[in-house]
C-alpha cells in the first residue's frame, strides 16, 4: 500500500479524476440543455385519443404529447380520478392541446389508464398562429369573407395558398409600421425636440415656428397616408379564414391574418421535418419574440448580448491595461502601490449586484443625469442617457471585470525579459518607446488573456444588467439606420435576462420552458463564440512575439 | 544617477592600499601612445551600501579592442554598464566620478541618454533578438531614430548585416523571425543591430558566453574586422579570447582596476602580483 502511495499512481488517479469531473459537468451543461431545448423546433406528431373525465363522459383530445411521468395511482385518486385495475404507480401524459382561446388551457396532464389508443390521423393540421399559441384541427374549410371557396380534398391546397399570400400582406405591414412609421416617428419627435430647444432658448421666433408647423404638418400628412395604406393591406389580410373541427367537436375559424405556419405533422416526412426544424431553428435566432416572449426568435437578445460585450471589451480594454502599466512600469515599489494592488484584487470580488448598484446610482443617476442636463434639456423630463442603457450597462461591466484586465496584463508586463527591454534601451530607445514597440507587443497575448477571462465573466453577468439597462422586450435595437446609428441611451434585450424573464416571469410556463433551455443553450454558444474569437487572436500574437526559453 | 549622498560617501580605508596600485598604474596612463576615446576618472559606484567599482581609471583607446578580465563578480561588467549609463536602470545605483567619451563627461545633466546610447552601443551575454523579423531587428535603433525611408532603411540594414558577417546567411529571410537563428546568428544579429546605429564605441559584455566554439570563433573574427570602424570593449571570461582579439587587456579584481597595458605586455610581463596569480590560473 505504501509503496503504491510512493509510486505516484494515486496521486495520478485522482489529478485525472478531477479532470474527468470537470469535462463531465461541462459536456453535462452542454448537453441537458442542448438536450432539453434543441428538440423544441422538431414537428412533433399530433396525438389523437379519447379521454374518460371524472364524470365519467368520454371526450376526444387532440394534441401533441410532451412529456410523460411516473405517478402514484393513489394521488390521481385523491384528486378524483376513477382508475381500474390495482397498479401503485400509473403513467400520465402532458398534451399539448393547443387551442388556448378556445378551450381556456393548452397544457394538461391526463392518466394513462383513462386515454384510449393513440392514433396518428394523417390530416390533423397544426396551425402556428402569431397570438394564442397552436391551433390543432381537421381542416373542414377556406372561407373568403365569410364564403367558403373550397372544402373536403381541395382545402389544404387552397389554405396553403392563401396563407403564403397572407404572410406576404403581413411582412409588409411589419415592415411599413416597422420602418416607416418608425422613420415619421422618430421625425416628428425630432421636430418636438427642435421646437423645445428653441422655446428653451428663447429663440422661437414666427419664422421658425411657421417651419416647424410646416414640416410638421407635413409629416403627418405621410403618416397620413401611410395609414391608410396600412388600413388597405390589413383589409387585405382580413379576408380570408380557414375553419377546423376541433377536439370537442366544434367548428372554428381562424382568420388567416394571425397564421403564420400550417403544416400536417403526421404526413411529413424526413426531409421535411429536417427542413422544418433548421427553418425553425433559423427563425429562433433572427426573429423578434412575440407573445411575452414565449413565442418567436430571439434575436434582439443575442444581438444585446454580443453588442455589450464588444462595447464593454473596448471600455476595459484601455482603461485596465494604461492602469496595469502604469502600476508595473512607472510607478514605485511603495506602501501605497501595494495597498493599490490589494484593493484591485479585491474589486474582483465584489458582487456583481454591487456594481449595478453602483452603476445605477453613479452612471445612471448622477453622470446621465448631467448630460441630459446640459445636452439634452430639450427632452426633460423624459431622460434620456438619465435612465438605463446599454452605454451606462457596458461601463458597469467594464468596471466589474477591469481587476481581471488589470492583473493579467500586469503579469504579461512581468514576463517581457529584462534582456529585451535593455536590449531597446541600449538601442537608444526611451523607456516610452521600449514600452510601445517591444513590451507591450509582448505582453498583448496577456492582455487578450485578460480580455477573455473579461468576456466569459461578462457574458454572463446578468444581476448588475437588471439595474443598468436590461429590459423585457426592447422596442428597438440600440444600433439602427436613423442617424447617430449607435444609440446608446437606449435599453436592450440580454440572453441571460431574457432567460430569467422568460422561465420565470411568463404567463405560461409550460410552453416557455423548452425556450428557458433553448435560450440558455444559445448563450452559451455566443460565450463560446465569443471567447473562441478572443482565443484565436491570442493565439495569433503568441505566434508573433513568442520568445524561446532562456533569454 | 550622482546623488549628493554618494559624493559624501568617501570611504577612507580603502584609499590607502590602493595608493600605492594608482601611483604604479599612472605610469602607463600618462604616455598613452594612443588616443583616448573612453576614459573612467575616479569612478566609485555603489549598490546602495555595496561599494562595487572603487576609484576606477582607465583610458580606453581608439579604434582598438579593449578586454575587461577578471574573475566573476570583480566589475567587469558594471564598468562597461557605465560606459553607457546602463547602470541608470538599475535602482539604489549611484555613481561617482567621471566617465568621459570624447572629453565630454557622459554624466553630465545636459546629456541626453537616448543618445549617448546611440553613440554607445552594446552587446549583451545572451543573444537578445527582439521577437520581430529580421529585418526589423537591424532596423529598430534607426526607426527609434525616426527614419521611414524604406531605402534608407534597408540599405542600412544591409550595410549592418554585412558589417555584422550575417548577410550571406539571411539575405533571403530577412522577414524571418530574429529568433528563429542559431544562438551565433543571433549574436551577430544583435552586434547588427548595434552596429546599423553606427555608434563609436560597441560594448560587448561576454558575448561568446552563451555560444558554441565554431560560433565564437567567428565573433572574435567580425570584432577583429570591427576594430577598425568602432572602439570595442569586451567584458570576457576567457583570458585565451582576451589574448586572441584584443589589442589592450584590463585586469580588475574585487571592483579595482588593477592592472591596464597592452595584451601582450599584460600576458607575458604582468607588474601585478594578482595579474600574474589570475592569468597563471592559480586563482580566478
Amino acid at each position: 500500500m505504501k509503496e503504491w502511495i510512493k509510486s505516484g499512481t494515486p496521486w495520478i488517479w485522482s489529478t485525472a479524476g478531477g479532470l474527468a469531473v470537470a469535462l463531465v459537468m461541462v459536456f453535462g451543461v452542454l448537453w441537458m440543455t442542448a438536450a432539453r431545448g434543441l428538440p423544441y423546433f422538431w414537428p412533433s406528431q399530433v396525438v389523437e385519443t379519447a379521454f374518460i373525465e371524472k364524470d365519467g363522459s368520454k371526450i376526444r383530445l387532440i394534441g401533441e404529447i410532451r412529456e410523460r411521468e411516473e405517478v402514484a395511482v393513489r394521488r390521481l385518486v385523491e384528486s378524483g380520478f376513477t382508475i381500474p385495475g390495482n397498479e401503485k404507480f400509473t403513467t400520465r401524459y402532458l398534451l399539448k392541446s393547443g387551442n388556448r382561446d378556445v378551450a381556456g388551457f393548452d397544457f394538461k396532464w391526463y392518466p394513462a389508464p383513462l386515454l384510449s389508443k393513440f392514433t396518428y390521423p394523417d390530416n390533423v393540421l397544426t396551425v402556428e398562429r402569431r397570438e394564442w399559441g397552436n391551433f390543432y384541427g381537421h381542416l373542414k374549410s377556406v372561407k373568403e369573407n365569410g364564403v367558403v371557396v373550397a372544402n373536403g380534398d381541395f382545402a389544404l391546397p387552397e389554405l396553403q395558398k392563401r396563407v403564403e399570400r397572407a404572410r406576404k400582406l403581413f411582412d409588409e405591414i411589419f415592415r411599413i409600421e416597422k420602418q416607416e412609421i418608425g422613420d415619421v416617428n422618430f421625425e416628428l419627435e425630432k421636430l418636438r425636440l427642435k421646437e423645445r430647444k428653441l422655446q428653451l432658448a428663447g429663440k422661437l421666433d414666427e419664422a421658425a415656428n411657421q417651419s416647424i408647423q410646416n414640416q410638421r404638418l407635413e409629416t403627418n400628412g405621410r403618416f397620413a397616408e401611410i395609414q391608410s395604406r396600412l388600413d388597405k393591406l390589413r383589409a387585405e389580410i382580413g379576408r380570408d379564414t380557414l375553419s377546423a373541427e376541433v377536439m370537442d367537436g366544434k367548428v372554428v375559424d381562424v382568420p388567416l391574418s394571425k397564421v403564420s405556419e400550417v403544416y400536417r405533422a403526421n404526413s411529413l416526412n424526413i426531409g421535411d421535418k429536417i427542413g422544418f426544424y433548421f427553418r425553425k431553428l433559423y427563425a429562433f435566432g433572427t426573429e423578434d419574440p412575440r407573445e411575452a416572449n414565449t413565442e418567436g426568435g430571439i434575436f434582439p437578445a443575442i444581438f444585446g448580448t454580443v453588442m455589450l460585450v464588444i462595447m464593454m471589451s473596448i471600455l476595459v480594454m484601455p482603461l485596465g491595461v494604461i492602469a496595469a502599466v502604469y502600476m508595473r512600469e512607472y510607478a514605485g515599489h511603495g506602501m501605497f502601490i501595494r495597498v493599490i494592488r490589494i484593493a484591485v484584487n479585491n474589486l474582483a470580488g465584489v458582487p456583481s449586484i454591487v456594481y449595478g448598484v453602483f452603476g445605477l446610482g453613479f452612471f445612471v443617476y448622477s453622470l446621465g443625469g448631467t448630460i441630459d442636463q446640459l445636452f439634452f434639456s430639450e427632452a426633460l423630463p423624459a431622460p434620456t442617457f438619465g435612465s438605463p442603457g446599454i452605454l451606462w450597462s457596458s461601463l458597469t461591466l467594464a468596471i466589474l471585470t477591469l481587476p481581471v484586465v488589470i492583473v493579467s496584463t500586469e503579469e504579461g508586463l512581468a514576463r517581457v525579459p529584462r534582456s529585451l527591454r535593455e536590449g531597446s534601451l541600449a538601442l537608444g530607445a526611451t523607456k516610452a518607446e521600449t514600452l510601445w514597440r517591444t513590451v507591450l507587443p509582448m505582453a498583448s497575448p496577456a492582455m487578450m488573456t485578460g480580455l477573455i477571462l473579461a468576456i466569459a465573466r461578462a457574458a454572463g453577468e446578468t444581476a448588475p444588467l437588471m439595474l443598468v439597462g436590461v429590459v423585457k422586450l426592447a422596442p428597438s435595437l440600440p444600433l439602427d439606420g436613423h442617424f447617430p446609428y449607435f444609440h446608446l441611451e437606449r435599453q436592450f434585450m440580454h440572453l441571460g435576462f431574457h432567460i430569467y424573464d422568460v422561465g420565470f416571469q411568463s404567463p405560461n410556463i409550460e410552453a416557455a420552458r423548452p425556450l428557458v433551455y433553448a435560450t440558455a443553450f444559445l448563450l452559451v454558444l455566443v460565450i463560446v463564440v465569443l471567447n473562441l474569437a478572443a482565443v484565436s487572436l491570442r493565439n495569433k500574437l503568441r505566434e508573433n512575439y513568442r520568445v524561446l526559453e532562456g533569454i | 544617477m550622482s546623488t549628493p549622498e554618494a559624493n559624501t560617501i568617501q570611504p577612507k580605508t580603502s584609499t590607502l592600499d590602493m595608493s600605492n596600485l594608482l601611483g604604479r598604474m599612472s605610469g602607463s596612463q600618462t604616455s598613452a601612445p594612443f588616443t583616448v576615446c573612453l576614459e573612467a576618472k575616479n569612478l566609485n559606484l555603489y549598490y546602495g551600501t555595496t561599494r562595487a567599482l572603487i576609484d576606477v581609471n582607465v583610458q580606453i583607446p581608439k579604434q582598438q579592442v579593449t578586454a575587461f578580465i577578471g574573475p566573476s563578480g570583480c566589475g567587469k561588467s558594471t564598468l562597461l554598464r557605465c560606459f553607457n549609463r546602463m547602470n541608470d536602470l538599475v535602482d539604489n545605483c549611484s555613481i561617482k566620478g567621471q566617465v568621459l567619451l570624447d572629453n565630454d563627461d557622459i554624466y553630465h545633466q545636459a546629456v541626453k541618454v537616448p543618445l549617448l546610447r546611440r553613440r554607445v552601443g552594446m552587446v549583451f551575454q545572451k543573444p537578445n533578438p527582439f521577437p520581430k523579423s529580421i529585418f526589423e531587428n537591424v532596423a529598430y535603433g534607426l526607426r527609434t531614430m525616426g527614419v521611414k525611408n524604406k531605402k534608407i532603411l534597408s540599405e542600412s540594414v544591409e550595410r549592418a548585416l554585412n558589417g555584422a558577417a550575417l548577410w550571406d546567411e539571411v539575405k533571403d529571410r530577412l522577414d524571418s523571425n530574429g529568433l528563429s537563428l542559431s544562438g551565433g546568428q543571433q549574436q551577430r544579429l544583435v552586434i547588427a543591430r548595434a552596429i546599423a546605429l553606427e555608434p563609436e564605441v560597441l560594448l560587448l559584455d561576454e558575448p561568446c558566453s552563451a555560444l558554441d566554439p565554431i560560433a565564437t570563433a567567428k565573433i572574435e573574427e567580425l570584432l577583429v574586422e570591427l576594430k577598425d570602424r568602432f572602439t570595442i570593449v569586451i567584458v570576457t571570461h576567457n583570458m585565451q579570447q582576451a589574448a586572441r582579439v584584443s589589442n589592450f587587456t584590463a585586469f580588475m579584481h574585487l571592483g579595482e582596476m588593477v592592472e591596464f597595458s597592452d595584451t601582450t605586455t599584460l600576458f607575458t610581463t604582468p607588474k601585478s602580483e594578482r595579474t600574474n596569480d589570475y592569468i597563471t590560473g592559480r586563482f580566478g
